[in-house]
């Protein structure tokens, strides 16, 4: 499918735009233009980084449901397509570009107060990353456990009081809910 | 629950009985029983539908609050199995946060759910100490001074969410132990509680009590289907700095929903009233206790001699 609009994209620059598809497509971002993989790193503290196979995830999900309206791709949320139904391509694509790392700055908080913005109950990048990740991990089989995705630092060791900083009597620690 | 609301009536129909009543209804309690609390509090909207029981912020609660260390790892889900007296988890005195498993039949995942205090905007705990060890700050936090608490665990009793736990290690200089909202190093300074900071699904967030409730609103009407019409915390006992939003009927999350709308205060403002009194009149009351009691004892040797014959012929 992927390789079937690049080829009506080419043959649109070829023949200067008289075809019949939709703008839609035609201004959607291909996912071939993403990156295979990419560090998510910016909060690494008390689990090392991920990976992101960014590819892989493209066969399970589509751009729209992680991207919501900045692909191109029409939007999948109601809320959203309320303003951003017939959106064009947004240069800022990355997650970190719209969910702040820093979601509790000052500068942040007001931003917030400010009641124009639908923007308003917008979750910062940890909660961006993994409200949307668990849930879809949830119906799609995928890792749901913390350490399946990121493995504790010796940071998180000491903030869990696991590993070699488990209290003397629960070394047996059970990670199964 | 029963229990507590006769032992509160108890204290209430108890001290109210006494002569001191009448004249101390003094204007302050009447005034109270109109703030609602300050305009500018912060709150936390917990959303339970988001929760999925990593106790991040347990940990993190742990380490803020420098408290010692868990009997369990933060990482080890057995805890959530662990039953007390026949209770889930409740907060207590090394720890001032706990989250429970509920297993809902309806709800194919199990759902989860952080226990703390409230921070109540007119805090049953606060009205009801008779030292004034509570504050409630402008800020929204529910703060105690331990310096003044006598150890009466008229607080425990008090509050309607069975917060406040003691430290029992000295008795002599007892110690209340609650959430305190990260008030000393945290919200003071307009941050978020450790807890709130830790939480990698938003299912905490942090805004002022006003903000909060508008966020909850917003969450219930754009999802149609998803949470129950309801912000618990938003009326219960007066309003609650912690409000949450829940996908199924709060009572199956294990909050109380028969609590009144009105603060707790109202119950005990009458008990409040007479507090000076009380503890000049103490003395002299528990004296009075004291010979009655003796006497009644007296009276009761008495009888018993008069009875012994009675009763030999009875058996
Ligand atoms: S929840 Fe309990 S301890 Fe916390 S403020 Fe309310 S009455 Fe006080
Ligand atoms: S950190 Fe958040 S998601 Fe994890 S248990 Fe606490 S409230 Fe739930």
């Amino acid at each position: 499918m992927q390789t079937g609009k690049k080829f009506l994209k080419t043959a649109l620059a070829i023949t200067l735009g008289v075809t019949i598809i939709s703008p839609n497509t035609l201004l959607a971002m291909a996912a071939e233009d993403a990156p295979e993989t990419i560090t998510i790193d910016s909060m690494a503290n008390l689990y090392t980084s991920v990976e992101f196979n960014h590819e892989m995830h493209t066969e399970y999900a589509s751009c729209q449901e992680c991207h919501h309206h900045t692909t191109g791709a029409i939007v999948a949320a109601p809320n959203c397509a309320r303003c951003h139904h017939n959106h064009d391509e947004n240069d800022i694509v990355s997650c970190s570009g719209c969910h702040v790392a820093n979601r509790f700055s000052e500068k942040y908080l007001v931003t917030l107060e400010k009641p124009e913005l639908f923007h308003i109950d917008k979750p910062g990048l940890l909660g961006a990353y993994h409200l949307n990740c668990i849930s879809c991990h949830e119906v799609t089989s995928g890792p749901t456990g913390c350490q399946e995705c990121h493995t504790m630092t010796e940071a998180g060791e000491k903030r869990f009081d696991t590993g070699p900083f488990s209290p003397k009597a629960g070394k047996n620690v059970s990670e199964k809910h | 629950m029963k229990n507590l609301f006769s032992r509160r009536n108890f204290l209430k129909g108890g001290l109210a009985s006494t002569a001191a009543v009448a004249v101390l209804k003094n204007k302050e309690s009447d005034a109270s029983g109109d703030f609602t609390g300050y305009p500018d509090g912060m709150g936390v909207l917990v959303d339970l539908t988001r929760c999925v029981g990593c106790r991040s912020c347990e940990a993190a609660c742990n380490k803020e609050q420098s408290l010692p260390e868990p009997d369990k790892p933060f990482n080890d889900f057995s805890v959530f199995d662990e039953l007390h007296h026949g209770q889930k988890r409740r907060p207590d005195e090394k720890s001032y946060t706990v989250v429970n498993r509920y297993d809902v039949p309806e709800i194919d995942h199990p759902l989860f759910r952080k226990i703390q205090c409230n921070h109540c905007q007119e805090p049953a705990c606060l009205t009801s100490c008779f030292v004034n060890a509570y504050t409630k700050t402008p800020e929204g936090a529910v703060i105690y001074n331990v310096d003044v608490c006598v150890g009466c665990r008229t607080c425990m009793i008090a509050c309607p969410f069975y917060i406040p736990a003691f430290k029992y290690s000295s008795a002599f200089d007892p110690s209340i132990m609650k959430c305190i909202f990260c008030y000393d190093t945290r919200l003071k300074e307009g941050k978020p509680p450790a807890c709130v900071e830790a939480c990698p699904q938003e299912a905490l967030s942090f805004a002022k009590r006003t903000d909060c409730i508008e966020v909850g609103r917003q969450r219930i009407r754009q999802n149609p289907g998803k949470y129950v019409d309801h912000i618990y915390g938003e009326h219960e006992v007066g309003g609650t700095a912690w409000m949450y939003l829940s996908g199924v009927s709060f009572d199956k999350m294990g909050f109380d929903i028969h609590l009144p709308k009105e603060p707790i205060l109202n119950f005990v403002k009458d008990f409040l009233a007479i507090v000076p009194m009380v503890l000049t009149i103490w003395p002299g009351l528990f004296v009075g206790f004291h010979l009655l009691a003796t006497r009644k004892e007296e009276n009761k040797k008495h009888t018993i001699e008069q009875n012994t014959d009675e009763k030999e012929e009875q058996v």
